[in-house]
């Protein structure tokens, strides 16, 4: 077995990729914003694609570069844009001990698997890939007489697969509406005066204090008024200001507002109350 | 003696349990369209039954007649066969059950007039007239105790004919109950026979009882003693008897008196051949016939009651007729004879007792009776015969058959001979006190009636069959003994009978038991007919009064015996069944319920949870492989 | 330097990656996540094809990005049909699965 040396080069863009990619991944899991967590899986995924193809593999790297990291994040985010981009995500954890629980496992995980494929690939011969692929055929080539021989069936099933999901994204995307169902603006328009009340309801009247739903509105002479009754709640006794009744009293802005307990009291600086 | 095969009429007995069979099917099932002519055909039944009877007695002539109807079981080496046996004994007792039952049923006609349910009772007395007549024609032992199962559920029907009444349906579960003691071990002793000897026929068993083992035997004869002392009231099975009363009066008359409670002697006289091999049973028979004979005297003396004291003097009564055939041979015709003796008077008396209530607005306690002798002048009369024939006023009925049960007795030899003829004689004494007190304070003395109530004699319908019962009272015993002597006719039953050596002189005996009769009646007089009868019991009595009034405190005795251990014992069987049983079952119910509930809670619908326990699960994974590679 | 480097890179990019999936509640992100993983696991192949001397590896490693082509489509429709009926992209509201 000849054994493939790894050079230099790729030692140095190893070392100044792998933290690049591993950068990405934290940024990814750690950003408040799906945006910007995005971005950041677009990092690592562009670092990977150039190991591809430091590793014998430029056909995967390309389709790294251009069909992950340009269509798939592309859709990723438009998704994202459509969704709504909330500005970011609570910090707060819901479930109980789910992140403390993550992160152990997560390490206790990344610590065994990581040692075991180290220890397992230690010392590991690199057959290196000159033998099936060089100077008569390319990468391409290798693969594709692979992919159209003995991964035929499996290349078939996988373009049923690709049609199956673009159908499927079509069903679920999809919004069932018969034609001619949507009323237009007229025909809203037309609806609405032809009953009682062509204007809107009424809001809770002006000297209410509160503008709770509950509240009903007063008709101008102090009556509720009746059509302004949120439906299913029982209306609650209008709490309101003194209605002014004299012009002495709208003298000053806090007479014409009036108070709750409008007699003052008889004992100098305090309310007998 | 062998048997022969059944011919003319006799083939035809089977219609004699039939009949009333059919009657009650009828009365039954017809529901209240036979309302009208139901007591009508109920007393046809039971009256054709009786003149059928009569005819095939005649035709009998001495013989032992095996009637073969069909195969009742046949499994195995069980082969039991449905055939009647009608011979002298059978006869005698379908000849008591069908007479005495034709006119309990003709006087029911009008003692039961104004009930509602009369048609009911007629058909639950004909169910127990053939019941009865089963009991005492089957062939087999099987036979005789699905009979002895129907008087008994008749009984219980009857005896609770008014369950309204509380009192009256605890009595019949009194009864029902205590019957069932004694049927356990009837039926047990069945069990025996067919276990040890293969077969269940009387023919068989008594044919082949001589190849057994003593014990065998005695335990045969000890199980059956069982079962007879359940049917008959006897000791320590007689409480129930008293209670029994609370049923109407025809009933008290005809089963609770002249037939069904003298089962337990039928079936005593009819195992004569087993008693004959095992003298420990017999000696057994003879103890049990003695001490019920005292108890019953002595409870009858202290009852208000008049049909309680009828009831203890019944228990009395049947204590004699089990003390003469525990006497064996030599005790077995008198003890039969007294048998039919005390059916005619006993239900005269009974008939009598009803007459009275019936005037009296079916008051039964006779501190309010008194003077009645002048308002109901026929069953004042009848009554007063069968009184005297009750208490063996010399030539009427129970002088001849009593006295022949007490040299019975006294023909025994030992001391223990004397002992229960001197016993028997006390209880001669004790019986003349108890009927003359309740002679004389029924019908004699001052009036101490309720107010409202105005005596008045019964119809004809009622009287009737009361003046028959007297006329027999006053003459069966007479007849029985020294016109047409039973032994000769039971002699194809029980032997030719031997010239008995008394061992005291007929007439000695004759004479004692008149003089206590006398002394008996005397103290009554004393006791009771001079002094004015309170209307309310004394309260301050002496303790044998008071023990007296409690029957001798065997209700007492029944219950801390049997009835508060066996309350505990369902107490502790409730509270085992309820805290060990369902606690253990509950409780694992309860800790996989919970234990599932709370396993649930792992399912938290959070996508995140069900990815964290994945990668727990990769991990060890990873682990166990890291182990296996390296390890 | 050796290819276990390449190796240990993808296993911590991988478990970086599922504990994002652990975390994070945007199922966006959450999905974000799940690439990052298969990634990862597309490194590996690529690495252990370059060892073997054979280019199964890299058809292997060609697939998994066709599946995760479709499965990216279908996830982000699922995710746009809940979204529009529960107005939300939290994993967390999408709870109704439960005991």
């Amino acid at each position: 077995m000849n054994d493939v040396v790894i050079g230099t080069g790729e030692a140095v863009v190893f070392w100044i990729l792998g933290p690049v990619a591993l950068a990405g991944a934290l940024g990814m899991v750690l950003s408040r914003n799906a945006v910007h967590s995005a971005l950041w899986l677009v990092n690592t995924m562009l670092a990977l694609g150039v190991f591809y193809v430091v590793q014998e593999a430029p056909f995967l790297g390309a389709v790294q570069i251009i069909v992950y990291t340009g269509a798939i994040m592309i859709l990723f985010l438009f998704v994202l844009m459509l969704v709504g981009r909330d500005s970011s995500d609570s910090v707060v954890e819901t479930l109980r001990g789910q992140r403390v629980a993550a992160i152990v496992l997560g390490l206790g995980f990344a610590g065994l698997v990581g040692a075991g494929v180290a220890r397992a690939t230690q010392g590991l011969p690199v057959a290196g890939l000159a033998a099936v692929q060089g100077a008569e055929t390319s990468n391409i080539e290798a693969i594709a007489a692979l992919l159209f021989t003995r991964y035929l069936l499996a290349f078939e099933v996988t373009s049923a697969l690709l049609i199956t999901a673009a159908v499927g994204a079509m069903v679920l995307a999809h919004i069932e509406r018969e034609p001619g169902t949507r009323p237009t603006q007229k025909e809203l328009s037309r609806a609405r005066f032809l009953t009682d009340r062509p204007q809107t309801l009424p809001g809770p009247g002006v000297h209410a204090r509160g503008n709770s739903v509950a509240t009903p509105a007063l008709l101008p002479d102090g009556r509720l008024a009746e059509d302004s009754f949120a439906t299913g709640i029982e209306p609650r006794e209008v709490e309101q200001m003194p209605r002014p009744t004299g012009r002495e009293q709208l003298g000053t802005p806090d007479a014409a507002l009036g108070t709750l307990d409008p007699a003052p009291s008889d004992i100098p600086g305090g309310r007998d109350r | 003696m062998e048997t022969v095969p059944a011919d003319g009429l006799i083939a035809a007995s089977w219609l004699l349990i039939a009949l009333p069979l059919a009657g009650a099917a009828v009365l039954l099932l017809g529901g209240r369209r036979t309302d009208r002519w139901g007591h009508l055909l109920g007393t046809g039944t039971v009256v054709t039954a009786f003149v059928l009877g009569l005819l095939c007695t005649l035709q009998l002539g001495g013989r032992r007649v095996d009637v073969e109807l069909f195969t009742f079981v046949a499994t195995g080496s069980l082969d039991v066969q449905a055939g009647l046996l009608f011979d002298p004994l059978s006869a005698l007792f379908v000849l008591l059950i069908t007479g005495v039952g034709a006119l309990i049923h003709v006087y029911s006609i009008g003692y039961m007039a104004h009930d509602p349910r009369r048609r009911r009772f007629f058909a639950y007395l004909n169910l127990f007239v053939a019941a009865m007549l089963l009991l005492v024609l089957g062939d087999n032992f099987v036979a005789l105790y699905v009979g002895w199962e129907g008087v008994g559920l008749a009984s219980y029907l009857l005896i609770a004919f008014w369950h309204e009444r509380p009192s009256a349906a605890t009595a019949a579960k009194k009864a029902f109950i205590m019957n069932r003691v004694g049927d356990v071990g009837l039926a047990l002793a069945i069990f025996l026979m067919f276990a040890q000897l293969g077969t269940v026929s009387y023919e068989g068993v008594f044919g082949s009882v001589g190849l057994l083992a003593g014990g065998t035997v005695t335990a045969m004869g000890l199980l059956l003693l069982l079962g007879a002392c359940g049917k008959s009231g006897q000791f320590p099975l007689q409480a129930w008897l008293p209670d029994a009363m609370e049923g109407p009066t025809p009933v008290s008359a005809l089963i609770h008196a002249a037939t069904m409670v003298t089962a337990g002697v039928y079936l005593i006289a009819r195992c004569a051949p087993i008693y004959d091999a095992t003298p420990t049973a017999r000696a057994v028979v003879l103890a049990v016939g003695a001490i019920t004979l005292m108890i019953g005297a002595i409870a009858g003396c202290a009852q208000d009651d008049i049909k309680k004291v009828l009831a203890y003097s019944t228990v009395s009564q049947i204590g004699y007729m089990f003390l003469a055939v525990g006497l064996g041979p030599i005790g077995y015709v008198a003890g039969l004879a007294h048998l039919l003796t005390h059916g005619f008077f006993k239900a005269g008396l009974f008939l009598g007792a009803g007459s009275v209530m019936h005037a009296m607005g079916d008051e039964v306690d006779m501190r309010r009776f008194g003077g009645l002798a002048p308002h109901m002048k026929v069953t004042f009369v009848t009554f007063g015969l069968g009184y005297l024939a009750l208490i063996g006023f010399p030539f009427l009925s129970g002088f001849y058959t009593k006295d022949a049960i007490i040299e019975a007795a006294f023909d025994r030899g030992d001391g223990w001979g004397y002992l229960l003829g001197g016993l028997a004689i006390l209880a001669a004494g004790l019986t003349a006190f108890y009927m003359t007190r309740l002679m004389l304070m029924t019908f004699f003395g001052r009036p101490r009636w309720e107010p409202g109530v105005h005596p008045h004699e019964s119809p004809a319908v009622m009287t009737a069959p009361m003046v028959l019962l007297a006329v027999g009272s006053v003459l069966a015993g007479f007849l029985l003994v020294v016109a047409f002597p039973l032994e000769g006719w039971l002699a194809p039953v029980f032997g030719e009978p031997e010239a008995a050596e008394h061992v005291v002189a007929p007439i000695v005996v004759s004479v004692l038991v008149t003089v206590v009769m006398a002394v008996g009646v005397l103290t009554a007089w004393l006791f009771v007919g001079r002094r004015e009868v309170p209307v309310t019991a004394p309260v301050r009595v002496s303790p044998v009064t008071r023990a007296a009034r409690r029957a001798l405190y065997a209700d007492a005795v029944n219950e801390s015996l049997f009835m508060r251990p066996g309350q505990w014992l369902t107490r502790a069987l409730v509270w085992v069944d309820n805290r060990g049983v369902d606690g253990a079952v509950n409780g694992l119910a309860a800790t996989l319920g919970g234990s599932s509930s709370r396993l649930g809670r792992t399912q938290t619908g959070f996508v995140r949870s069900y990815a964290l326990s994945m990668l727990g699960g990769a991990l060890v994974v990873a682990g166990a492989l890291v182990a296996v590679t390296t390890g | 330097m050796s290819l276990t480097h390449y190796l240990v890179l993808a296993a911590i990019l991988f478990t970086i990656g599922a504990v994002g999936v652990l975390v994070r509640r945007n199922a966006i992100v959450v999905f974000m996540c799940v690439e990052l993983m298969l990634n990862s696991v597309n490194l590996t192949l690529v690495t252990f094809a370059r060892a073997s001397g054979t280019l199964d590896g890299q058809v292997m490693a060609f697939f998994v990005m066709v599946v995760a082509a479709a499965e990216v489509v279908i996830g982000l429709a699922i995710i746009m049909s809940i979204y529009r009926t529960r107005r939300s992209a939290s994993v967390d509201d999408a709870n109704l699965l439960k005991y």
